[in-house]
């Protein structure tokens, strides 16, 4: 396989997603179909090219460093799962 | 009303033949007729409400735009203001979007009437509208067929005539393969026409909004209004405001034409007699056919499943149940907290990419995968940038095949391979549409026109004199037509 049960216990853990023991032969499998389709790119040789993060291939517009927009504090923070007054609450992170 | 084109519904509105509320009556009595097709999440009632009133006092007034009281359909990852944006996932399953998208926006300045939200692949990750949260969309031509994704619910919602335009999103193909697989016309502009504000984030340097309309037509009148610069979004191309129907008209005798006859020789004897049906069918309008090479085009697939799950990984770690959306039960820890919100609010595809993604971004492999795909991504875009030089526009096979069953493609590669046409186009910014060119074994083909960047106006062009020609795009299937 081009990618085995031990990089994909990696790669969960840095994309913060777990991948249960009755899964991991299934997705390290599909995982491994994927990248061994991708791995055509590998064929051509691109010394000499630039890469192209974006069709219009131009530099980043930068815009004036003004305040657009007004608080709407209350109204995101009630969108919330769980929130105080002013706050995002998550679990204790320091003691 | 149920099939009627954009003039005509306005002519109707303004000679008082129908009212604004009788024909939104009417698109919402379809939707609950067709209910099983599962092509809406939600509906917007009270929003209908508002904008039905305020669309009726302008017609009534002489005021408003061609698009005035017209019904639409948005996709379910356009914010509409205190409306649930869902974008097909658990973990957006009670997300009440507190503004607008661009794009809304300008389409409810122009006075058009929301009905709902359509169904669609889990964050527009599919080919099938078979990954949404909410269950799969079915295509109104075969129920126990795919309508293709990821917009499919926009795609099926025209095909049904439950609305006579919806707006799609298309990162590598998610407007025009269900456009084809459903029957109808769809067009993706050119990267950075459409804002992408308030457009939930997959691949931001390659998703579009665009639009779907029986026919193409309709689709410039619509795209027209949705398009502009837009300062929010800041890959938002600096182009003045165009009106996309302005070359409809205009014949296309003379207009060069570019065959690609490697695709097209990859394609069934079925299909592929179709296809070259519809191409001369253009050539008998006046075009010059003109044989074409795209060398590096069979690595799009390849290098787009290193980009768009690159850029997928980045966007949707901003999912972790902090803000907004789903968060898990009891979490014991934050690390608990993001794992588990992440896990149980996304459902298979999009996990399978945040990983392929991530696994691409990561240490030693950036190099040899992430900046590898940029550097094809420029072969492929000089590629169409070189037949440009020789053609006016690109005609070519949309998919490998018309819809197929559900449960067909359980392995994600060969799901990945049925944007083999569509992703080449998209990795260039090109724009490109799909047009309904007939059936093959009862189910609708497509044709797909691409323009060189900002040719908008082309593409419709040909595609409108083409249908002025013919009648594919107003086939209905069979029951949609009472």
């Amino acid at each position: 396989m081009l990618i085995n049960r031990k990089e994909v216990e990696q790669i969960a853990v840095l994309a913060k997603l777990a991948v249960s023991e009755s899964e991991i032969e299934a997705v390290t499998h599909s995982l491994g179909s994927v990248v061994e389709m991708i791995n055509h790119i590998s064929e051509v040789n691109t010394d000499a090219i630039k890469p192209m993060a974006n069709p219009m291939d131009v530099v980043q517009r930068l815009r004036a460093d003004k305040v657009t927009e007004t608080s709407n504090k209350p109204q995101l923070l009630a969108m919330a799962p769980n929130a105080d007054e002013d706050y995002y609450l998550v679990p204790t992170v320091v003691e | 009303m149920k099939f009627t084109g954009i003039k005509q519904i306005a002519q109707a509105l303004r000679s008082k033949v129908i009212s604004v509320q009788e024909l939104y009556d009417e698109s919402v009595q379809r939707l609950n007729t067709y209910e099983e097709l599962n092509c809406i999440i939600n509906t917007t009632p009270e929003l209908a409400a508002a904008q039905i009133k305020k669309a009726q006092t302008q017609i009534d007034t002489n005021q408003g735009s061609l698009l005035t009281g017209v019904p639409i359909v948005h996709k379910d990852l356009f914010c509409v203001k205190n409306t649930k944006t869902t974008c097909g996932s658990k973990i957006l399953e009670n997300f009440v979007a507190p503004y607008d998208a661009t794009i809304v926006e300008n389409l409810n300045g122009a006075g058009m009437v929301t009905i709902a939200k359509a169904n669609m692949d889990e964050f527009a990750m599919g080919s099938s509208n078979e990954n949404s949260f909410f269950g799969v969309v079915k295509n109104p031509w075969d129920l126990t067929r795919v309508p293709g994704g990821s917009s499919g619910g926009s795609a099926a919602s025209v095909a049904a005539g439950i609305s006579p335009i919806a707006t799609g999103s298309d990162t590598g193909g998610s407007i025009r393969q269900p456009a084809a697989l459903c029957g109808v016309t769809g067009i993706k502009p050119s990267y950075g026409r459409a804002s992408r504000y308030g457009m939930v984030a997959f691949a931001s340097s390659l998703d579009q909004a665009g639009v779907f309309a029986r026919a193409a037509e309709d689709c410039a009148y619509v795209l027209s209004e949705m398009c502009g610069f837009d300062g929010r979004d800041s890959t938002s191309a600096h182009v003045a405001k165009e009106d996309f129907s302005q070359n409809l008209n205009k014949s296309i005798k003379g207009m060069k034409i570019g065959i690609i006859p490697e695709w097209m020789d990859s394609l069934d004897d079925k299909l592929k007699n179709q296809t070259i049906t519809a191409i001369n069918k253009l050539k008998d309008l006046g075009a010059q056919l003109i044989e074409i090479e795209l060398p590096k085009a069979h690595l799009a697939v390849s290098a787009y499943y290193v980009l768009a799950p690159a850029e997928c990984s980045s966007n949707l770690s901003r999912f972790d149940g902090v803000r907004y959306g789903y968060q898990c039960d009891n979490p014991k820890d934050l690390n608990d907290l993001y794992v588990r919100t992440r896990t149980e609010g996304f459902g298979e595809e999009v996990k399978r990419r945040i990983m392929i993604g991530t696994w691409a971004l990561s240490a030693g492999f950036y190099d040899a995968y992430y900046r590898k795909a940029q550097k094809i991504r420029r072969l492929i875009a000089d590629d169409f940038q070189s037949a440009f030089t020789q053609v006016d526009i690109i005609a070519a096979p949309v998919t490998p095949e018309a819809a197929f069953e559900f449960n067909a493609k359980k392995d994600p590669v060969s799901m990945y391979q049925e944007d083999i046409f569509t992703i080449p186009s998209s990795l260039a910014g090109l724009p490109c549409l799909s047009m309904p060119i007939g059936l093959v074994d009862n189910l609708p083909v497509g044709l797909q026109l691409i323009g060189n960047n900002l040719a908008e106006s082309t593409i419709l062009n040909a595609a409108h004199q083409y249908q002025q020609d013919t009648s594919f795009h107003k086939l209905v299937a069979e029951g949609y037509d009472e």
